[in-house]
């Protein structure tokens, strides 16, 4: 498979690569750090190529009820925007959820709470990963570490998307969209004609009437569909974690850190071991399916593990949980738009666990 | 002895006056007796099958006392989040532009919480219709003051009148989007008297015809009575709706296609 | 072989379009590349500074605040970022509004009058592209010739009728820098 290779920032990949994925609707509302990707649709006029409607919505809840309506079409589409942004999509978010709709969100999160700041951040972990909007339900959450995930991941959150029914979201951050690294591109797939069973498209005579809806006024029938969703999660959890480890076989310590963190951390690792302190870093793709086991299994191994994130604590929380008391287990992290240098953490390393 | 006429005899269709239309599920409405939105519905019912649109409708319903809307009309539909129903609706007749799609929102859902989305999607002129059922009040939670309330009506929420003073003005949205130059056709009909029903059943079936001329959003208010909310019998709220709501919201056309230029 | 570079200076002075380009030539050349921008509200006359890095290696943070590299173009990215450049580390700097000069000694610093240069030329434009050919002078870590082809990737179609003005400011940039070499080694 040809790929083709390019010079692109974050923002600019998740574009080429919905249209190359053969998405079939964008709705966005603009929002520094991410507005490059409805610039760059509009920029590219799929819609007279494979078709794909762009629309500027006038707001981001019009955005995310505009993706409602397309998914529950059995149509492949998309929204994007930066924290502030997600958190006026949350409501449409559960829906989606309720519905078991499926669907792409990105956040290119920037700093919060409130307006906060423009620059990146880590800072959306638990709107992410933990609900976000009300009702029990679960994103699958993937978390890009380079711009070259930031392209794979939306052929990937569409795949997942559609096969358990699910809205998928990309939490990136300011950082990884704006920066440029090379990507390789996928080639055009063929916007899919498949219609999945369930979606809304009109009823012919040959099947019942499709519904959309997150309702049932029945408890007992809310509950059963609770379980299902449950179930659904379960399923999830067993087969769709996805992590990356750096240098963890001999690893005396451990940190833990997912996309911009993550790639800091890579070069803590380099310097650490420079200095002869045997590090390794696990680096969770998915961050809900969270890779828990994996943790665990390292737990026994290290003497202590240092959650980094640009966050004041988040992931830490599950990291935690993962690990279960076995070894200390301490934060590291910087806010409002601060990113850790690599050497800050190798400081944090030696103070908090191997000193601590 | 009289001869009696058995009830089989009578039962022929050359004496059927009057059908359940097919695209009526069986499903008993969830209305209180004498509400306007089951002959709402009925009209919808009767021009999706008399148009031949049923394997083509996509609906979208609101949440409001037609929430459950999707249960009653044997079609595809969505059920939206409160207000978001034109977004809904524009995405999917832009993915899927050759179907028939429509919205039906009460004034809670349109007017007030979703005012950006009825606008917005009016504006852009987006090729769907929007169904507006108009009864002053919100009626699913209990009949508190809606956009849409006359001053000095009473409801659980201004239960000394709506003072305009203190609680603004009602909202005309159908005035506003007949403004737009998105809307193609803009009209404000009752279902109160057989006269208006057959009068609405016209309006709707011409905004149902012009979607497919792709000329821009059409959007039929229909003023109702809540007999319920008003804290009235269902007679009584026909009255008071003709004394006091017409008035304030008069039936009739505010925008119309030129037949000649289809414009 | 890794090259990490911050260029800094004001907004609208071409710093990130300047990185671009080297970014562009890293991709021709084969390397990896990271082009990591500072970004705001301030589109122009604000300070804008971008690190860029080439290696022929995985990168692993594209944000650093140790340099090799500094390629520094106003006062205020001078005082940020002379401090951070690492030891046997490179500055450049364009001396055009400099009153505090950088006092390092522990780095070897390089001034260009690119912007003086660039206005003789009647060219202010390319005022960028004389410090990088400066930069490239002292090292080649990317082809002069990769980084015309990098031009001609970064920029529109419709301006590559400037690529001869800019391909002859870089050209004249490295000229400079000999110049500022052989005056050196004189003085030794």
């Amino acid at each position: 498979m040809e790929r083709e290779l390019r010079l692109m920032k974050g923002n600019e990949a998740v574009a080429e690569a919905a249209i190359r994925a053969g998405a079939d609707g964008y709705f966005g509302y603009p929002i520094t750090p991410q507005s490059e990707i409805l610039e760059y649709l509009m920029e590219a006029k799929p819609y007279e190529t494979t078709g794909m409607v762009v629309l500027q919505a006038e707001s981001e809840l019009a955005a995310i009820n505009m993706v409602y309506g397309g998914a529950a079409c059995g149509k492949k589409v998309m929204t994007t925007s930066s924290s502030p942004g997600i958190s006026l999509k949350q409501e449409g978010i559960t829906y989606i959820a309720g519905a078991e709709l499926p669907c792409l969100i990105v956040n290119v999160v920037r700093g919060g709470p409130g307006l906060g700041t423009i620059q990146p951040a880590q800072s959306d972990y638990f709107q992410a990963v933990k609900g976000g909007g009300h009702g029990d339900y679960h994103l699958i959450v993937l978390a890009p570490a380079s711009v070259q995930e930031m392209a794979d991941f939306v052929e990937l959150g569409f795949d997942l998307a559609f096969r358990y029914r699910n809205p998928v979201m990309i939490l990136s951050d300011g950082a990884i969209g704006q920066m440029m690294e090379k990507v390789y591109l996928n080639p055009h797939r063929e916007r899919s004609k498949d219609v999945p069973e369930w979606a809304t498209t009109g009823k012919p005579p040959t099947r019942s009437r499709n519904i959309i809806t997150s309702l049932d006024l029945d408890p007992e029938a809310q509950e059963r569909f609770n379980l299902k969703l449950v179930a659904k999660y379960n399923e999830i959890r067993e087969k769709e974690v996805r992590y990356e480890e750096f240098q963890c076989d001999d690893a005396d310590y451990l940190l833990v850190a997912y996309g911009t963190s993550a790639r800091v951390c890579q070069k803590s690792v380099q310097l650490a071991r420079m200095e002869g302190i045997r590090v390794g870093l696990l680096r969770p793709i998915t961050l809900f399916p969270f890779p828990s086991e994996r943790i665990s299994v390292l737990a026994d191994r290290v003497k202590g593990i240092l959650s980094v994130e640009m966050s004041a604590g988040q992931m830490v929380e599950d990291v935690l949980l993962a690990v279960n008391g076995k070894v200390t287990v301490k934060h590291y992290g910087r806010m409002g738009g601060m990113i850790p240098t690599p050497e800050e953490v190798v400081e944090n390393l030696r103070s908090k666990i191997i000193g601590g | 002895m009289a001869e009696v006429t058995g009830i089989k005899e009578i039962i022929k269709p050359e004496n059927l006056v009057y059908k359940r239309t097919g695209i009526m599920t069986d499903t008993v409405l969830s209305y209180c007796p004498g509400c306007g939105h089951g002959t709402a519905h009925r009209i919808l019912a009767e021009l999706i099958e008399e148009e031949g649109l049923q394997s083509k409708a996509i609906g979208v319903s609101p949440v409001g006392c037609s929430v459950l809307l999707y249960n009653f009309l044997d079609i595809d539909w969505q059920e939206a989040a409160h207000g978001r129903a034109p977004a809904v609706a524009t995405a999917i007749k832009r993915l899927l532009p050759d179907r028939f799609v429509f919205t039906y929102q009460g004034d809670g859902d349109l007017a007030a919480i979703g005012t950006a989305e009825t606008i917005h999607a009016c504006n852009r002129g987006e090729n769907f219709l929007i169904i507006f059922i108009n009864n002053g009040i919100y009626g699913m939670t209990g009949g508190q003051m809606a956009p849409t309330t006359i001053p000095g009506m009473k409801s659980s929420t201004s239960p000394f009148g709506r003072d305009v003073r203190m609680m603004g003005n009602p909202l005309k949205m159908t005035d506003i989007v007949a403004t737009l130059p998105g809307t193609y056709y803009v009209t404000r009909q009752s279902v109160h008297t057989p006269a208006n029903v057959k009068k609405t059943k016209r309006a709707l079936r011409k905004a149902i015809q012009y979607q497919f001329h792709n000329k821009g959003t059409c959007f039929v208010e229909i003023v109702s009575n809540c007999p319920s909310g008003w804290k009235m019998t269902p007679v009584e709220s026909i009255r008071w709706m003709e004394e006091n709501m017409l008035p304030f919201y008069p039936l009739g056309d505010m925008k119309v296609p030129d037949e000649k230029t289809g414009k | 072989m890794t090259e990490e570079i911050i260029i800094a200076g004001f907004g609208g002075q071409g710093v990130l379009s300047m990185g671009k380009i080297m970014a562009y030539a890293g991709v021709l050349q084969d390397m990896e590349v990271s082009w990591m921008p500072s970004y705001g509200p301030e589109m122009r006359g604000g300070t804008a500074n971008v690190i860029v890095i080439l290696s022929t290696e995985r990168i692993s943070s594209p944000i650093i605040r140790r340099f090799d590299t500094g390629i520094i173009l106003n006062q205020q990215s001078l005082d940020k970022f002379e401090g951070s450049i690492k030891p046997g580390g490179v500055l450049v700097y364009d001396g055009n509004g400099i009153s505090r000069h950088p006092v390092r000694n522990d780095i070897s610093i390089y001034r260009i009058d690119a912007t003086e240069e660039a206005a003789r030329l009647n060219s202010p434009k390319t005022f960028n592209m004389i410090i990088l050919g400066g930069f490239l002078e002292i090292k080649p870590v990317l082809s002069v010739e990769n980084v015309v082809n990098g031009l001609k990737k970064s920029l529109p179609e419709r301006h590559h009728r400037l690529i001869p003005e800019n391909a002859k400011a870089l050209q004249r940039g490295g000229e400079m820098m000999r110049e500022v070499l052989r005056i050196r080694e004189q003085d030794k």
